[in-house]
């Protein structure tokens, strides 16, 4: 009953996604205010009902329902709660039906929220957002059916890829979608706008908030992932230039962009044209990036069921939405392309540059990423990975550090550029200060100007709460030091990281010690650990530094269903950084192989990630306030 | 990202009969060649893997790949002839540094021209100065 329920709900669901399109196209078309009134709680009450399938859809997994093939296929009876409850979205058509349930969500949070868009911009932007979501609705209804019954039904379950048994599945994938398809809102209200005609500031203080939400929950998706990918992977690394992180990192590239030059719109009613169109780009990358990922075109466990059909199908809903929204663009050209002009030098100036160059690293990114995908299509297999994007987006986001430094210490409109020299001499002190300082110890080149570019850029992103009245200063003011600096601690862990990790990989006896950075690791022994639904091999080590001790115990962990053996890696957090440990196999002879990494500072990379996502959730606060204190006082006057 | 989990994920019951090659999980002894041996195998693509270097892979043919790696290294190799050796045994695929070619030029001009494209483009949105 309950997988009809969840059935019925996204049919109904879809339907009113229907509706809403219908009823926001003929309020629009015809000047119906009775009828584009409507569009508003159809658009709440679809939201609800993808709540409701997603709800039941977990519940079917909790129950371990084994009469539905999506949970024979991917669950387990013996599985621990929680797995069961995140294994709902730990495979294909149920990671689809979260992406669509909360594109319901967001517009149906549009719709109770929004209130200073103007009713036919709004109405427009509920149609777009209803648009979006009946061609999702339908790639679930007719090729990926998360509800489809097995008979007869299945005595137990395949079991979990070990991988995704981990708390990070119950975090990771909710965040990174909120914030992937929460830019769907960004794209349904330029739509929206080009539609009414409506691009202006006015526009671009509703936009914000909307983008600034799912920037902040895309950033901590990604820093969430970013983390549970180094402790579980077991070998240190944290990004790899992988497709499918490029694919969420593209949007959060977008999103950046977006915002910063939605503030240009917004203060200065520049930048028309091309904040359009970052948002349009921002949920493109999403849906791109989703293209990728869940089409099979790429081999990872992200990338769950390999299937052409539903690539052709989300590839041609790409192509409907994407060239859609170009040809409106081009077709309302000429009223979006006017807006103001500015100087060089001025904070504008420096949020072009911002804009450039966050453009070109996605661009990068982007083309880095399909290379060999179109590669491959014309017979010839290569590999781009983390060299190409480090020698060709490094560079170009050191000076991207350097122009966030400079920016925020520049004046709207037209600044003198003596003056601005003055006000940034400190940060160019601190970087000089800092470059020469590491020469005595090299890092690398890149490393080398990370870390002297992150000491000046620290510097710099508090400088704009220098000789200001702390308590007057506003809150999104901090949300952007908070942020900038975050830039500044993340790049700091980054360039550590990579200039600084030891590495140790021995294989020892029991009592024989090994060395690592400034630990001494003695392996104590091996004992077998029973888990809930698996075994493993537990190695003790002690790690002693200066006469404190510490215990860490690495796990080879093996899984029954499916079978399958991980590393459980064991980490030590210090507060100059994490000493990290993997078990590795017996050789034969009673010696155990141990890899060991000393990893100074590394922490600061997850530390920034959180930084910047505050930084976002200060600034989102300050601007709603704002916005709220001009609305009452308007209604005074 | 667990993106990264393009993992090989390796089969329990497939655990390997034979022990890995010396330099598979050891470290050469002399640290500046174990830096450049390390340097390389993280430019170097785990065949069976697809998504993984074979300096952060569990699989057994990195494990050959990374003694192959330091063998030669130790022996006094250059590590562009020993990437250039295992481009002609495997191809391109192998490497994550494509080397610049026929096929490769525009993915390396990319970057220049992306930068000169945007900033003609950035360019319209300044004022002249009028003074």
């Amino acid at each position: 009953m309950i997988a009809e329920a969840g059935l019925a709900a996204l049919w109904f669901a879809s339907a009113l996604a229907a509706l809403q399109l219908v009823m926001a196209a003929i309020g629009i078309a015809r000047g119906r205010h009775d009828v584009a009134a409507a569009v508003r709680p159809v658009a709440i009450v679809q939201g609800l009902l993808a709540l409701l399938a997603m709800a039941l859809l977990i519940a079917l997994f909790l129950n371990s329902d084994m009469s539905v093939k999506l949970v024979v296929e991917n669950s387990h009876s013996a599985k621990p709660w929680l797995y069961k409850f995140a294994g709902a979205w730990g495979n294909h058509e149920g990671s689809m039906l979260l992406w669509v349930a909360i594109l319901g969500l967001a517009g149906g949070a549009v719709a109770i929220f929004e209130r200073s868009l103007p009713e036919r911009t709004l109405t427009s932007t509920l149609g777009a957002q209803a648009a979006i979501a009946l061609g999702f609705y339908a790639f679930l209804l007719f090729s990926s059916n998360p509800f489809a019954r097995l008979n007869p039904a299945a005595a137990d379950g395949l079991g979990l890829n070990p991988l995704l048994q981990d708390p990070g599945l119950a975090f990771h994938p909710p965040t990174l979608y909120t914030g992937y398809v929460g830019l769907s809102v960004a794209f349904s209200f330029a739509v929206g706008a080009l539609v009414t005609r409506d691009v202006g500031p006015a526009f671009a203080k509703a936009m914000r908030p909307w983008v600034l939400i799912a920037w902040i929950f895309l950033t901590l998706g990604i820093t969430a992932g970013s983390y549970w990918a180094y402790y579980e992977l077991g070998w240190g690394g944290w990004w790899f230039w992988d497709p499918v992180e490029n694919a969420s990192l593209m949007p959060w590239l977008a999103a950046t962009a977006l915002l910063h030059s939605v503030t240009v719109l917004a203060t200065r009613d520049g930048l028309r044209a091309w904040t359009i169109m970052l948002a349009v780009v921002a949920f493109s990358m999403s849906m791109i990036g989703t293209f990728l990922v869940r089409s099979g075109i790429l081999t990872s466990v992200h990338a769950f069921a390999v299937d052409p059909e539903r690539g052709a199908f989300i590839l041609a809903l790409l192509a409907l939405y994407i060239g859609g929204a170009l040809a409106l663009f081009a077709a309302r050209i000429g009223t979006v392309r006017a807006g103001t002009t500015f100087d060089p030098v001025s904070r504008e100036g420096g949020l072009v540059a911002n804009n450039l160059l966050l453009s070109v690293i996605l661009g990068i990114v982007l083309i880095g990423t399909l290379y060999p995908i179109v590669a491959a299509s014309f017979g010839v297999q290569l590999s781009v990975g983390p060299p190409f994007f480090n020698k060709a987006a490094g560079p170009i986001a050191l000076l991207l550090v350097a122009v966030m430094a400079v920016g925020p210490l520049l004046r709207w409109r037209r600044d003198d550029a003596k003056a601005v020299l003055r006000r940034v001499m400190l940060p160019i002190g601190a970087t000089l200060a800092a470059a020469i300082a590491l020469l005595f110890i090299w890092p690398g080149v890149l490393p080398w100007a990370g870390l002297s570019l992150s000491a000046g850029l620290a510097v710099a992103s508090v400088a704009p709460l220098w000789k200001r009245k702390l308590t007057r200063t506003p809150l999104f003011t901090y949300g952007m030091v908070v942020a900038h600096l975050g830039i500044a601690v993340s790049l700091a862990g980054m360039a550590s990281d990579s200039a600084f990790t030891k590495e140790t990989l021995v294989a020892v006896r029991a009592g024989e010690p090994a060395r690592i950075g400034p630990y001494t690791v003695t392996l104590d022994g091996i004992s077998p650990v029973i888990g809930e639904n698996w075994s493993a091999l537990e190695a003790r080590l002690t790690a002693t530094r200066g006469g404190s001790e510490t215990i860490l115990r690495p796990q080879l962990r093996f899984f029954a269903n499916p079978p399958t053996s991980t590393n459980e890696s064991a980490i030590l957090t210090a507060l100059d950084g994490q000493l990290y440990t993997v078990l590795g196999q017996p050789d034969g002879q009673g010696r155990w192989q141990l890899r060991l990494w000393w990893k100074p500072f590394v922490t600061l990379i997850w530390f920034g990630g959180v930084l910047i996502a505050l930084g976002g959730a200060l600034s989102l606060l300050g601007r709603v306030r704002r916005e709220r204190r001009a609305a009452m006082r308007s209604e005074w006057a | 990202m667990l993106a990264a989990l393009l993992l090989c994920i390796v089969p329990a019951a497939a655990q390997p009969v034979t022990p890995p090659a010396r330099y598979a999980n050891v470290q050469l002894a002399d640290p500046a060649k174990e830096q450049s041996a390390r340097a390389l195998m993280e430019t170097l693509r785990c065949l069976v893997c697809q998504g993984q270097s074979i300096a952060d892979s569990d699989a057994d043919m990195a494990a050959d790949m990374r003694a192959l790696v330091r063998e030669r290294i130790e022996r006094g190799e250059k590590p562009a002839s020993i990437r250039d050796w295992l481009i002609a045994r495997y191809g391109d695929y192998v490497t994550y540094d494509p080397p610049l070619s026929g096929l490769t030029w525009p993915l390396w001009l990319a970057p220049m021209l992306l930068l000169g494209i945007g900033g003609w483009i950035a360019r319209s949105s300044f004022r002249r100065r009028t003074r």
